[in-house]
């Protein structure tokens, strides 16, 4: 059990974290979502000991961070962002070295099998971390965040830099790992979050902007649809009507790329579909409806459905009044 | 604290520094004693021993920082130190891991270089009081070195900087007091005389046990380990 309560991070004058909180109970994965640079690894260093935060508390299954930081360490394993390997030593002398420094007390030749075959790296097992593929690497650090059997693994960004196919076993492995270990890890991609976590913490400039399960985002991530449009036509008078045709919320006009034609986003409500709606209007006006694709929310427009929606309708309406197209 | 200090050991040997510390240190420790004792003895002049601890303080000075150059710098370049940090190990056991460790490699050769004074005792008579007052002397002098070094590691990634950083620090340390014949002003001869690692290494050179001596490289090892405790510390913070 992790409790984070609110902390608050400055480098220098600079705020990097403001009063982020957040809990991930026992046996739960917890995806930790937002875009490069929102403060994802500061807060993960900060629950690890790693940083000291301004203010505001981390406890680790009831041990401080700070006041008790040598037993809240031992309930934790940490894949910081680039795995701490040392390149010159074999994959064995590594994890032997991990197991002495946690001052762990198991069987060590099982304890340290059983790590190697979870994390699939007996077959590398004599060789130097340095020639090994980068797979191999980040799994190597994983099996190092196992070693000391901790409650809590902390994974910051596992699966930044693999191929797809290590990126499948790495989130498999995570839940694997998710059964009787807390987790959090944290992630840029929300698909990758969604497919793996429990409960989805979203941070964004510094501030969580979301804590929910995993379900409940994607019931809000889907509360919308939105096609792109590409059409001949008259760019304002295509505009216009593009908004008055029914069910659509919003409408955004892209530069165009081609001569005649200009692309649209256009979004709509759940359960409407405006395809129909749209052809009919091109039709009737007999400006060629030349592409139709259905977009995915991004990160981004989550973040904003999520938490922005007052910001999001006032720059809607600035954009209505400015024509804006 | 043994797992960190077992590491650094055998760092040291699965890469070439400790094997190319060990080597030129013979060499070279083993060509000044023959210059400054066997050589001038058979010439008819006695064999000078301080002399050759005296040259031995500036092949420290240079030599010590391969033995530290990596001791924390690496650790930061390769983001291992967030390995050490986020363990159940506390900054000062890490610390004192890591200076043991690199102080052990010191001690250890230097020790290995004292049968070189098997040589005087076979064909002449030294005072085995001043030689065991020298080598206590550089056992002393060393633990400052070596800390010195290590701090000076932990300021920066780069190996290279420690390296020449340390050097810099020992060599205008030892030197400092050097610069007293250009003097006029007293009280800045006892300062320069005071900082001098040099000057206060002069009464083991008569096989006197010299306890201030002993205070101030312990003190110069103390002050340089607690500073590197605190700049991991501050870190931290920052």
């Amino acid at each position: 059990m992790i409790e984070v309560k609110n902390i608050v991070k400055r480098f220098g004058d600079k705020p990097v974290l403001i009063d982020v909180g957040f809990t991930a109970g026992d046996n739960e994965i917890v995806g930790f979502l937002g875009p490069n640079g929102a403060g994802k690894t500061t807060t993960l260093n900060i629950i690890t000991g790693y940083l000291s935060a301004t203010s505001g508390t981390v406890t680790i299954d009831g041990h401080d961070i700070l006041d008790d930081p040598i037993n809240a360490r031992k309930q934790i394993g940490f894949l910081p962002e680039v795995p701490p390997l040392y390149p010159d030593m074999t994959v064995e002398e590594y994890l032997n070295f991990v197991y002495d420094l946690r001052k762990c007390t198991f069987n060590r030749a099982k304890h340290l099998e059983e790590i190697t075959e979870v994390t699939r790296i007996s077959d590398v097992y004599k060789r130097v971390i340095g020639n090994l593929s980068k797979g191999y690497k980040q799994r190597v650090g994983i099996a190092q965040a196992l070693v000391a059997n901790p409650k809590t693994i902390i994974l910051d960004e596992p699966t930044a830099g693999l191929d797809p196919q290590q990126i499948i076993e790495i989130r498999n492995l995570v839940r694997v790992l998710g059964r009787d270990h807390t987790v959090i890890f944290s992630s840029h991609l929300l698909s990758e979050v969604q497919a793996v976590a429990d409960r989805i913490v979203i941070i964004n400039k510094g501030r969580i902007v979301a804590d929910e399960r995993a379900d409940e985002i994607t019931r809000v991530a889907e509360g919308k649809r939105r096609f792109s449009f590409t059409i001949c036509g008259p760019e304002k008078e295509v505009f216009a009507s593009l908004r008055g045709v029914e069910g659509v919320s919003y409408v955004e006009s892209l530069s165009s790329t081609d001569i005649d034609s200009t692309t649209f986003i256009v979004e709509s409500a759940t359960g409407v579909d405006v395809r129909r709606g749209v052809f009919a209007l091109t039709a009737t006006k007999n400006w060629p409806l030349i592409g139709v694709e259905s977009i995915g929310m991004n990160l981004e427009e989550i973040f904003i459905s999520l938490v922005d929606k007052p910001q999001r309708a006032s720059r809607r309406t600035a954009a209505g009044a400015n024509e804006r197209m | 604290m043994l797992a960190i200090f077992k590491k650094e050991m055998r760092q040291y040997f699965i890469t070439p520094v400790g094997y190319v510390y060990i080597a030129v240190y013979l060499a070279v420790s083993g060509f000044a004693f023959s210059m400054f004792t066997v050589q001038t003895a058979s010439s008819g002049s006695d064999a000078q021993v301080n002399v050759y601890f005296t040259v031995l303080m500036f092949i420290f000075s240079v030599l010590v920082p391969l033995l530290t150059m990596r001791i924390f710098a690496d650790e930061r370049k390769m983001r291992t130190e967030e390995l050490l940090m986020t363990a159940p190990v506390s900054i000062n056991s890490m610390v004192a891991a890591k200076f043991l460790a690199a102080y052990s490699m010191f001690a250890a050769t230097f020790l290995i270089s004292l049968f070189d004074y098997y040589v005087l005792f076979k064909y002449g008579k030294p005072q085995p009081g001043v030689l065991f007052g020298y080598a206590v002397g550089i056992l002393l002098l060393g633990g400052a070195f070596v800390a010195i070094g290590v701090f000076v590691s932990s300021l920066t990634e780069n190996q290279i900087t420690a390296a020449v950083g340390t050097m810099a620090i020992l060599l205008l340390m030892l030197s400092v007091n050097f610069f007293n014949s250009y003097i006029d002003i007293t009280w800045i001869r006892t300062v320069l005389n005071w900082i001098s690692i040099y000057s206060r290494f002069g009464n083991f050179t008569y096989g006197v046990f010299d306890f201030t001596a002993l205070l101030y490289y312990a003190s110069i090892m103390f002050v340089f380990l607690f500073l590197t405790v605190r700049v991991y510390e501050r870190r931290r913070w920052e």
